[in-house]
């Protein structure tokens, strides 16, 4: 009854908003926090380490002890930094990282804001996050910072446009470029009819670009530790560097969740049958995107880091030309017979 | 450039990559080596050189006779040594000062003292909050000593044929 009155106010779309924003924003800052875990978790496991087992049962409660270590710390402000930008880069750099997560559909119908041009407004938010890392290398008037955020720079515009190729053959094999339709265009059958099989090339150019975006091991020459310290992040402190934190995995997060939608199918299962199908989709969803964000960490466990100009080869003289040319080959297939290969 | 399409193909779909990850999956799960510290600890050598103490013979006279050999010998100048006669016309010291923030537990004490008196045991886990908590004097080795006699005793002897 209550609920029914609450509904038929003209308060009901912005709280159901709120509530919307919350229902999505709580779980992944929940995510993130674990996430950090189960990095330092992997990483350690796969260099026949424990990892962190002391906080809580088996270290379940380290990502809090962390949090609260952060908060309490002192937020250092170089004498020669800009202040105001120093502060701000921070949450330049957290913002386009939540807001890139209105336009993901967890489910049928189940996203923020079902906007038609999600795959557009999703590219678009996620190049903005790059700023916060410029900036904040540039307002610490430090040297490391500063040719951390030149890297980061110079490597995020490599990387998008073969990152933006990439989606470009999703979005004309889908028609579409609304992401719950891109999803609903894998349909069918099972793992054989999402796009990571027609467009394989593009999968992988856009998981290494989503790898190389978040600036995560082995692309990770802005931060750089054995380099250039700490690169864009050496003068931040307390929350402030935990906002940085928060972005990075918060957009590893996204990349995973977004290759398992464009690629990977999204929320359907792997195959169409009886035991697949009674985890409802948000499930399926949830599971390739904690797959994909093992990758990353595997990754990250495996592979030494790139050196600058060979990061600057494999975007540049790599992936580019070798999307380009899918994307013709695409473009070719969709007006002969071998069509049906991509529907 | 020659067209290698078996090297393209490599490329292309990076099997180098995917050994490279092979090999670190398994890694996920091989037994893991950590030493979990306070609850296990790593095997120790009879040998082992940790913390000072000073030794009594087992009628619990000190062993120390002040010759000040180990003084001399300590790289670290960590040693420092009064001594006087006793009533019973014996020598012996009335200061025996190890500055822990200076030794380097190199050894050297031991292995020059005549009498066994000076020895290294086993401890590691000790600490000090402050410079002065680091200098050991001659009651807190001698407590040491009787501390851990047993375990000194039976390192040094089942060392001896080594000596």
């Amino acid at each position: 009854m209550h609920i029914q009155a609450l509904q038929d106010s003209s308060w009901w779309p912005v709280l159901w908003s709120v509530l919307k924003i919350l229902a999505v924003v709580v779980p992944l800052l929940l995510a993130v926090a674990y996430l950090t875990l189960a990095e330092r978790k992997v990483i350690g496991y796969i260099q026949v380490r424990l990892g962190p087992n002391r906080v809580g049962f088996k270290g379940s409660l380290q990502p809090i002890a962390d949090a609260i270590k952060l908060l309490f710390k002192e937020i250092i402000i170089p004498s020669s930094a800009n202040r105001f930008l120093f502060l701000a880069a921070p949450v330049l750099a957290f913002v386009p990282a939540m807001l890139v997560w209105a336009a993901i559909p967890f489910g049928p119908g189940m996203a923020i804001s079902d906007m038609n041009a999600g795959l557009l407004y999703v590219l678009a938010i996620a190049g903005l996050g790059v700023y916060g890392i410029i900036v904040a290398g540039w307002a610490s008037n430090s040297k490391y910072a500063f040719l951390g955020a030149m890297r980061a720079a110079a490597q995020l515009v490599a990387y998008e446009i073969a990152m933006g190729f990439a989606l470009v053959g999703v979005l004309m094999v889908a028609q579409t470029l609304d992401l719950s339709k891109i999803v609903e265009a894998q349909a069918g059958g099972g793992f054989w009819s999402w796009y990571w099989l027609p467009l394989f090339p593009f999968f992988l150019v856009y998981f290494i670009s989503g790898v190389a975006e978040t600036n995560r091991a082995p692309f990770d020459v802005a931060e750089g530790e054995s380099e250039i310290v700490a690169g864009f992040h050496v003068e931040y402190s307390g929350m402030a560097f935990a906002l940085f934190f928060l972005a990075e995995y918060a957009n590893m997060i996204f990349v995973s969740i977004l290759t398992a939608i464009l690629f990977l199918g999204g929320w359907y299962p792997p195959v169409n049958l009886p035991p697949f199908t009674w985890i409802p989709g948000t499930g399926w969803l949830i599971a390739k995107t904690a797959f994909l964000l093992f990758v990353f960490l595997w990754i990250r466990a495996t592979f030494p880091r790139y050196r600058y100009d060979q990061i600057m080869r494999l975007g540049w003289k790599v992936f580019i030309p070798v999307t380009i040319a899918w994307i013709v080959v695409i473009g070719i297939a969709l007006e002969t017979p071998l069509r049906v290969l991509l529907r | 450039m020659q067209f290698k399409p078996r090297q393209w193909f490599q490329t292309f779909f990076l099997t180098e990559m995917l050994r490279g990850m092979q090999l670190t999956g398994r890694y996920l799960f091989a037994r893991k080596i950590t030493v979990q510290y306070p609850e296990e600890r790593a095997p120790q050598s009879p040998r082992f050189r940790g913390l000072h103490a000073l030794r009594r013979y087992p009628n619990g006279e000190e062993r120390c006779i002040a010759c000040k050999l180990c003084e001399a010998v300590c790289p670290a100048l960590a040693i420092t040594i009064e001594s006087e006669q006793r009533d019973d016309g014996t020598r012996r010291t009335t200061r025996y000062d190890i500055d822990l923030s200076k030794c380097i537990f190199c050894g050297l004490c031991e292995e020059s003292c005549p009498v066994d008196s000076i020895v290294e045991s086993r401890v590691f886990d000790y600490h000090g909050e402050t410079r002065p908590d680091l200098i050991y004097t001659k009651d807190m080795l001698l407590a040491n000593g009787d501390r851990l006699e047993a375990e000194l005793a039976t390192d040094r002897e089942s060392d001896s044929r080594y000596r």
